[in-house]
């Protein structure tokens, strides 16, 4: 979302459109990201469960993946994930950004 | 002709609040306030009004309602003093953050500890960077007409921000002064019918109020602030002059008394000039060329104006009647800082005079004068800062 910059006109702090949250992305300062091993997987969901925010995407029952725009990397999903045999299915790994 | 009567700085304002019937009005009772809104009170009772008056349990409380009434769409007013002002500190920043046009009369009075419950501007001085506007006033017509000023001023569309109309406690709320007021009708023609803005009740639009704003534009929205102050200049201006119009009485960003020819003055706020003005007269008399500026816009502070107006003078005399302890006191600063530029600077001095309802005598004005006298003819050492009237 392009900010606009605050200024005498619009200096009031006020959200005049509502559910305008949407349109703001927080996954910006994320240094750690998930990687879904579905191999491992066992769709048990803990980890959409457990999610802080919004972030694991579940369609029909199965986990898909997850929503980097607002993931912050906190790391729960992967410390809850009970996965297959004592495999996990989702790991952390470090985020190369451009 | 019109009608002068005899009332309290307390009564006018009463009487003020009255004619303009605000929406609401939350406030709690602190000497030498009180008297004022207990009047006001009286006229919601008597059904004079159709403020819904919301009796809280703090000041804090007070301005928090009226915080709440102004954003929900409502014109607000309250009124303090002292401690009361002192508690309400952290709202006042949300009232002048959230851009809410509240006027609120601060009957001026001491800080604890001691206790002390007279006439004192540490009250007021201490708010003074809160981002309100602040309008100070020598008696009771000058309160009463700031007060009938402000609420134009804080409601304009390009500022909408609180107004601080400040009135000495006791001095002028609680004794007899001659004045007149402004029929009704010419009130309330004048202030106008109010307008809301982005209100929390107009349920059509809805908004939120008060998210968070960090790192990211909190520094664009403080800029922002401070450039709608910078505005409020031209809008006082054009206030004032209408206000000339219904009143016949005319209102700059500060008056001078007999400035122009004058080699010493003194700069002074409030009621203490009127004794000033007196002694002034006098020591014209013996053929001193002596004059005062009293500040009456003090937020935004009319720098450029008030160094031209000061500039020629020998030497100045700044009298507070509030401190910054371990430094120069607050009116001091601001006219310090305006004639720094200048080319040519008069020699300025800091008495601090009044405190806690400390009687200001005509003695004491003497005092001064004679004082920078001497500096001018380079007789005594120059003292910087010192207290005045202290006992022996």
């Amino acid at each position: 979302m392009k900010t606009k910059i605050i200024d005498r006109s619009n200096c009031r702090p006020v959200i005049t459109q509502a559910g305008n949250s949407v349109a703001l992305k927080t996954g910006s300062w994320r240094s750690l990201e998930p990687v879904l091993l579905k191999e491992n997987c066992t769709n048990c969901l803990l980890c959409w469960l457990y999610c802080p925010d919004m972030s694991v995407i579940v369609r029909d029952g199965k986990v898909e993946g997850f929503d980097m725009d607002y993931c912050k990397g906190c790391g729960i999903c992967a410390l809850e994930c009970p996965g297959k045999k004592g495999q996990k299915a989702i790991r952390m790994r470090k985020e190369e950004k451009e | 002709m019109k009608k002068k009567i005899a009332v309290t700085g307390n009564e006018a304002l009463a009487e003020a609040l009255r004619q303009i019937n605000p929406d609401v009005c939350a406030a709690y009772p602190i000497t030498p306030q009180t008297d004022m809104m207990q009047r006001f009170s009286e006229f919601v009772a008597d059904g004079l009004v159709d403020t819904e008056l919301m009796l809280v349990e703090s000041e804090h409380s007070a301005m928090s309602a009226c915080i709440g009434a102004s954003a929900g769409g409502g014109r607000v007013a309250t009124a303090t003093s002292g401690p009361g002002l002192a508690l309400m500190w952290e709202m006042l920043y949300v009232a002048s953050g959230m851009r809410c046009p509240i006027v609120m009369p601060v009957i001026n009075r001491a800080l604890s500890a001691p206790l002390n419950i007279h006439c004192d501007h540490s009250d007021a001085m201490g708010a003074r960077d809160s981002g309100w506007i602040q309008l100070w006033s020598e008696n009771a017509q000058e309160a009463y007409d700031n007060m009938i000023m402000a609420f134009r001023i804080a409601e304009h569309t390009d500022i909408r921000l609180p107004v601080m109309v400040c009135m000495d406690g006791f001095i002028i709320s609680h004794s007899l002064g001659i004045m007149e007021f402004l029929a009704d009708d010419v009130v309330r023609k004048f202030i106008r019918k109010f307008t809301p803005h982005e209100a929390l009740l107009d349920i059509n639009h809805p908004v939120s109020y008060g998210p968070l704003i960090v790192t990211d534009q909190y520094h664009e929205y403080k800029n922002a602030q401070n450039n709608i102050m910078s505005e409020v200049f031209d809008v006082a201006s054009d206030v004032a002059a209408e206000f000339e119009n219904i009143s016949g009485r005319r209102y700059g960003f500060f008056e001078t008394y007999k400035l122009e020819d004058a080699e010493i003055g003194i700069v002074i706020l409030n009621s203490a000039a009127g004794t000033c003005k007196d002694m002034i007269d006098e020591a014209r008399r013996e053929g001193i060329k002596i004059g005062l500026l009293k500040p009456r816009l003090f937020r935004p502070f009319p720098y450029e104006m008030i160094a031209a107006a000061l500039s020629h003078l020998k030497v100045i005399c700044v009298l507070d009647r509030s401190d910054s302890f371990g430094a120069h006191a607050p009116l001091f600063v601001e006219i310090a800082t305006s004639l720094y530029n200048c080319k040519q600077r008069p020699v300025l001095i800091n008495r601090i005079y009044g405190l806690g309802g400390r009687d200001f005598m005509p003695e004491h004005v003497s005092g001064v004068i004679n004082e920078m006298i001497d500096i001018a003819g380079k007789k005594i050492e120059i003292i910087p800062k010192k207290y005045i009237s202290l006992r022996k």
